[in-house]
């Protein structure tokens, strides 16, 4: 009995995988590639013929001209071929530590700006490429990047507002800013 | 906490039970044999797989041989599954040159995908070749799914069955979970996700010149869609990208998050009502389900409100941890900012409370008590929905139990679903219910206490003590999640958390067959006024407060170790 049931189970397990590990990914590629072609191949963002980026994920930002993107916990920030979170306790005094010092960086890049930094902009996201910013810390960024690009502040927070999304439905997921996509529209604006 | 969250978590039980429902009247249909409206398509294909291996569909197994044809099945899986990763730099679809996996995370790896955990001890995009993902990782999504299916029908059947041995053929129930449930269920989705943003590319990645011009962002892509779509359903949890479904790519939108997380939940409750129609008793399955739903609602607001509190980490800075309409707040650390607090803490609520283990969050940061309520619904052995399959013959373990113990307070022999409960019965549902549980707390101990153990350990203190229970728990259950500040990929925790995986599975399943052969072989006895009622309120209270009882007396004291201290000290 036991030599037939490995002699099936050896069978089956092969046609198990050419129908699950064969077929199936490739039925689902073809008909994804046919379909949402642009979303299959990672939503990438072209400028002059070039891929620039990828809308769903974030981009590492210092210059002060642009917004900049939460921090980054990948061994180079915003490494999008290793993804990775910090997986620092709540308790852990390095967390503590890296917080304190993205506080003073921000502080230093707007002496002027007195509001509380948003907590989003302070805290490492899950998977390192977070591409969003709260609305709230855009705005928080706003006079920075105004006086930088010599543009009225009332511009940048109207193209913030313009970039804002809201929760979808009214209820999932957060209101949120892609930075990508708001600095290519910075860089537009000239 | 706020109304929106209390909604959301509201919409989310809805919109659950109205898609369990159908779907658990059809595989009702599927296991009962009975044709369905997929059979045009689903039932040559059916036939087609019967031949290719030699299977007739006809021949009724007894306990016996169902476990046996199951082991060996698994076997093969996993020496498949094993050889694909030892010799991947030479196979295939491998076009980072990534090398031969060593013998020791190979060993983990294999292990964990056939018995539907989902551990991983290393980076997806990182380790493993296209062709190691798709043709040995993604088959097992299936296939260990559908041996949990094949396990609870076969369970069922004992239940039903009248002094037979015949417990249905496990090589029918496994074709027919994954030619009738999972593949269908795994398109949709998959094609769902892919319109919200998940790729589905044969590239493996591209570079893009970033917009302030200093080094090119190289972007990792891959055939990502069609497993995050099984890997929700199966109760898998085994992502494509390192950071799971915290990946922009794994989990691109607010509604993509909305998908994933209903299908986490969606097979092992609609089981519930499989359970119920082929019992001919809906309200038995109604029974299971609502001790699921009165454990996870409560646990889920906890975690929530929990999240929302300010982290320690940015106290006394001028930081705004408030929630508002234009910001997130609460503890973001580890969060995406799209998903937000809320969705984060009830998917880490979900994904432990069914033993799914993807993440979209990085449990290691949350708050002491956040991280708690992840752990404490593992040790609880995964049956708060549980695996797919596995999940519901758990619950119907605790059911036994409950049976016995108010048989024993009015000293009447106990009964479930027409079945007198006996000696045989309580030995074998103890083994099941105590196999995982003792592995968490001696696998923990042994870890404490050896140099190999803690020099794995990135937190110092009760933290670091969280993350070995929160590695052990995780295994034991076969839910797959991680504290990943633990850095298992050594020989020391790849062979103890994979030894850890094969008791949770089949010191659990193997009784589970054993039961269902010995039931089967009973006579039903008719019902009688004196027969205590399975369906009602009483007994869904019962059967609570057993689960709770195990898992309270086995965890507290360990739970005490670990995130009470860690919360008290934050105060």
């Amino acid at each position: 009995m036991v030599r037939r049931q490995v002699s099936i189970a050896v069978r089956m397990l092969l046609v198990m995988t050419l129908l699950t590990g064969v077929v199936y990914p490739a039925l689902v590629t073809f008909v994804a590639q046919l379909v949402f072609p642009a979303r299959a191949q990672g939503s990438l963002i072209l400028r002059d013929g070039r891929v620039v980026g990828s809308e769903l994920i974030g981009q590492h930002f210092t210059s002060p001209r642009y917004f900049w993107g939460r921090p980054s916990a990948t061994s180079r920030p915003y490494d999008a071929s290793a993804s990775a979170g910090s997986n620092w306790g709540p308790l852990a005094p390095e967390l503590r530590t890296a917080v304190a010092s993205r506080v003073e960086l921000l502080r230093a890049s707007d002496p002027a700006q007195r509001e509380p930094i948003p907590v989003d902009l302070v805290t490492a996201s899950g998977s390192g490429l977070d591409p969003h910013i709260s609305p709230a810390s855009a705005l928080w960024q706003a006079p920075r990047v105004a006086r930088e690009r010599g543009l009225s502040e009332a511009r940048v927070r109207e193209l913030v507002g313009q970039y804002s999304e809201p929760r979808t439905f009214g209820l999932l997921g957060q209101p949120r800013v892609n930075v990508l996509r708001l600095n290519l529209a910075l860089d537009e604006l000239r | 906490m706020s109304a929106v969250d209390g909604l959301e978590l509201a919409l989310y039980v809805g919109v659950l039970l109205a898609l369990a429902w159908p779907l658990g009247t059809y595989m009702a249909r599927v296991f009962g044999g009975e044709r369905t409206w997929l059979s045009t398509i689903a039932s040559p294909l059916e036939r087609a797989l019967y031949r290719a291996g030699g299977v007739d569909p006809s021949r009724a197994m007894n306990w016996k041989a169902y476990a046996l044809a199951m082991l060996v099945f698994q076997g093969a899986g996993f020496a498949l599954l094993y050889a694909l990763q030892r010799m991947q730099s030479v196979l295939p679809l491998n076009p980072q040159a990534l090398s031969d996996v060593p013998p020791h995370l190979a060993f983990n790896t294999a292990v964990s995908f056939v018995s539907n955990t989902n551990w991983q001890s290393y980076g997806g995009e990182t380790t493993m070749s296209a062709f190691t993902q798709l043709v040995g990782l993604t088959v097992q999504n299936f296939v260990s799914a559908a041996t949990g299916i094949a396990v609870l029908v076969a369970l069922v059947r004992g239940f039903v069955g009248r002094t037979t041995e015949a417990l249905g053929n496990f090589w029918v129930d496994l074709v027919r979970a994954t030619v009738y449930v999972l593949l269908p269920l795994a398109l949709v989705v998959a094609l769902a996700l892919v319109s919200q943003g998940v790729v589905q590319s044969l590239a493996s990645a591209v570079t893009a010149a970033t917009l302030e011009g200093g080094a090119p962002q190289p972007i990792a892509l891959g055939l990502v869609a069609s497993q995050v779509a099984i890997k929700q359903l199966g109760t898998n949890g085994g992502g494509f990208f390192n950071v799971n479904s915290a990946h922009p790519f794994e989990n691109p939108t607010p509604l993509s998050n909305g998908i994933e997380l209903l299908s986490i939940l969606l097979l092992p409750a609609a089981l519930c009502f499989t359970f119920g129609r082929l019992v001919k008793d809906l309200r038995q399955g109604w029974a299971l389900l609502a001790a699921m739903l009165v454990m996870f609602v409560p646990l889920a607001l906890f975690a929530i409100a929990a999240e929302h509190g300010a982290p320690p980490s940015v106290a006394g800075m001028e930081v705004d941890a408030m929630s508002s309409a234009s910001s997130p707040g609460g503890n973001m650390e580890g969060k995406e900012l799209r998903v937000g607090v809320a969705e984060s803490a009830l998917w880490a609520v979900a994904t432990t409370a069914a033993s799914n283990g993807s993440v979209n969050s990085m449990h290691d940061s949350f708050t002491p008590l956040g991280g708690l309520v992840p752990m404490f619904l593992m040790q609880l052995g995964e049956v708060v929905f549980g695996g797919v399959g596995s999940g519901l013959y758990g619950m119907a373990l605790f059911a036994l139990v409950a049976v016995f113990i108010a048989g024993l307070m009015v000293g009447r022999t106990p009964e479930y679903l027409g079945k007198k409960i006996g000696v045989f019965e309580m030995q074998m549902a103890s083994v099941a219910i105590l196999a995982p549980c003792a592995m968490v707390l001696i696998g923990t101990a042994l870890a404490c206490a050896t140099d190999s153990g803690r020099a794995s350990l990135q937190d110092r203190g009760p933290h670091g003590f969280s993350e070995l229970l929160y590695a052990f728990s995780s295994a034991s259950n076969n839910n797959g999640s991680a504290f990943a500040g633990l850095t298992a990929a050594t020989d020391f925790y790849d062979a103890l958390l994979g030894l850890a995986m094969l008791v949770g599975r089949y010191l659990v399943a193997l009784p589970v067959l054993a039961i269902a052969g010995s039931l089967a072989a009973k006579k039903s006895v008719p019902t009688s006024p004196g027969t205590l009622a399975t369906h009602d309120v009483l007994f869904v209270v019962l059967l609570v407060g057993v689960v709770l009882l195990v898992g309270a007396l086995n965890f507290v004291p360990a739970l005490a170790l670990g995130p009470i201290v860690e919360h008290l000290r934050m105060h």
